[in-house]
């Protein structure tokens, strides 16, 4: 069924009962073209170009959870392209330019809202390298602005930019055309849109071992409802984030440059608008937005020490909230609705790898640190064409596993190989 | 979490530094094996389970402590000294 204005005035004459779910609720195959294991956003939209870019539609995508059950509802929502690197700029674009059209695309209204995201600095020195990046950014052909202290006040009124701050406000670089997206839809979309090209989504099915003849992976075994069955492909995908680590190593792959940390979200109490667009504190890590809701949405840095837990500490509640106030002291007395957590798989150089092997059979999309919510199109994009192809694109040409041993890390922070730094 | 300090005792895990994976071994030094070395730098088994770790006890001795820590559930199994002492998996 398409989604219209005519469509919700057609079924509301009929008293809305005519509505059918927005994917199927298929039985497993025992043997498709293509597998995706991970039933998340870049998952399911590496599914849905597979189906789309490539014609190929005898796909699956297993599950463990529900769709969306992951990272992709839990993130803050951000989406931008404000980087340094030149691989990175030029992946993230690509993902800027799916955003602008996702809605029509997916035929579902992904709320993507191009509010613009200020980046804030505190110091001289901070808006030498703010100038720095904006102009690395118009080089690749991203607008970006940079403001002075007045500006900056006149775009957030609720900013403390009085000398007497604890951080005083120097400045700050904007991205106009970056925002945010409602996370759950972009999930939903990408599921939908999957779907109706004939991709199978295997809901509640955990991929409990791979198939292999010799290195080769030939398909995953599975437990659903309780029953262990095979499933067989000819390629296999694995695009699991903070799991990787979990689901590499049933297939005999021990070691790989990630590890697994855990980073927190807050939402507050809805207020009416103040925030119209989202910002980030340049003095330590914070990022902020302001939900339709009218909640705010907020988070910082992740909780450092290696963790598979989907909750962490109270120390980072203290240092996201501290952050907030110092920004916006009139929210000092706001109250948190809630919080949670969601399993990062931070890279060794904070950048992605999107690329085949390292077994034969098989493809691997990992290492998105805390940013892949605003990959989620540009990365299932780009896996999409890796997996039909064989081969990288151009784009992820870079995102490869042998980057650290070759020498050719993409490190954006210049942390080196401190993957709870980046 | 709190973590207990072979010397100073049991304190909160804010009173440290995490210093990453502890069963990481740096190759000899006449080594020239890319791979030995690319392995010692940024591979890392990154286990759901327990995980020996550094912490550097940055606010108190300075001194860094080997901990093995659940990393699903956050349970602290163990807290060593560094060195000979250490009870580290490889």
């Amino acid at each position: 069924m398409r989604y219209s204005a005519f469509a919700i005035l057609k079924n509301a004459l009929r008293g809305n009962r005519d509505w059918t779910p927005a994917w199927r609720k298929p039985e497993p195959k025992s043997k498709y073209d293509v597998i995706i294991i991970g039933g998340g956003g870049h998952g399911l939209s590496t599914a849905f170009y597979l189906a789309s870019v490539h014609g190929i539609t005898n796909v699956a995508v297993i599950e463990k959870g529900y769709l969306g059950s992951g990272n992709v509802g839990r993130n803050t929502t951000i989406v931008r392209s404000n980087y340094r690197l030149t691989p990175n700029s030029r992946f993230y674009e690509k993902s800027m330019e799916l955003w602008r059209e996702l809605s029509h695309t997916l035929n579902y209204n992904v709320m993507f809202s191009p509010r613009g995201v200020l980046n804030l600095a505190h110091n001289p020195g901070q808006m030498d390298t703010m100038a720095e990046r904006g102009n690395q950014m118009r080089l690749m052909g991203v607008r970006s602005e940079l403001l002075d202290r007045d500006q900056v006040a006149r775009l957030n009124p609720g900013l403390d930019v009085s000398g007497s701050a604890r951080f005083p406000i120097e400045g700050g670089l904007l991205q106009p055309d970056a925002g945010n997206a409602r996370h759950d839809a972009v999930a939903w979309g990408y599921a939908r849109g999957a779907d109706q090209l004939g991709v199978d989504l295997l809901e509640g099915t955990e991929v409990v071992d791979f198939l292999k003849e010799g290195d080769t992976i030939v398909g995953v075994e599975v437990m659903r409802n309780g029953e262990r069955s095979e499933i067989r492909a000819e390629k296999t995908g694995v695009a699991v984030a903070g799991n990787t680590g979990r689901v590499m190593k049933m297939a005999g792959v021990d070691h790989l440059p990630i590890e697994s940390t855990v980073l927190q979200a807050f939402v507050s109490e809805s207020i009416k608008p103040i925030i119209p667009n989202v910002v980030t504190f340049g003095a330590g890590h914070l990022y902020v937005s302001q939900s339709d809701k009218g909640g705010l949405v907020f988070g910082g840095n992740i909780d450092y020490y290696n963790s598979y837990a989907q909750r962490g500490n109270l120390p980072v509640w203290e240092e996201v909230t501290s952050e907030l106030v110092a920004m916006f002291p009139n929210f000092a007395r706001l109250r948190l609705l809630r919080s949670w957590g969601g399993v990062m798989d931070m890279s060794m150089d904070g950048s992605p790898i999107i690329t085949t092997g390292p077994l034969p059979g098989m493809y691997l999309n990992a290492g998105w640190c805390y940013g892949g919510f605003k990959a989620t199109p540009a990365s299932g994009w780009c896996f999409a064409h890796t997996i039909a192809n064989d081969k990288a694109h151009n784009l992820n040409a870079l995102f490869t596993l042998e980057r650290f041993k070759d020498g050719n890390p993409i490190d954006e922070l210049g942390a080196g190989p401190t993957p709870w730094y980046h | 979490m709190r973590l207990t300090c072979p010397y100073c005792g049991e304190r909160d895990h804010q009173e440290f530094t995490y210093r990453g994976d502890a069963s990481a071994r740096r190759p000899s030094l006449d080594s020239q094996s890319i791979d030995e070395h690319n392995a010692y730098v940024f591979d890392r088994a990154n286990p759901d389970g327990i995980h020996h770790e550094l912490w550097n006890h940055t606010s108190g001795c300075r001194t860094h402590v080997v901990v093995a820590r659940n990393t699903v559930t956050h349970e602290i199994i163990s807290c060593d000294p560094v060195g000979p002492f250490a009870k580290v998996m490889k």
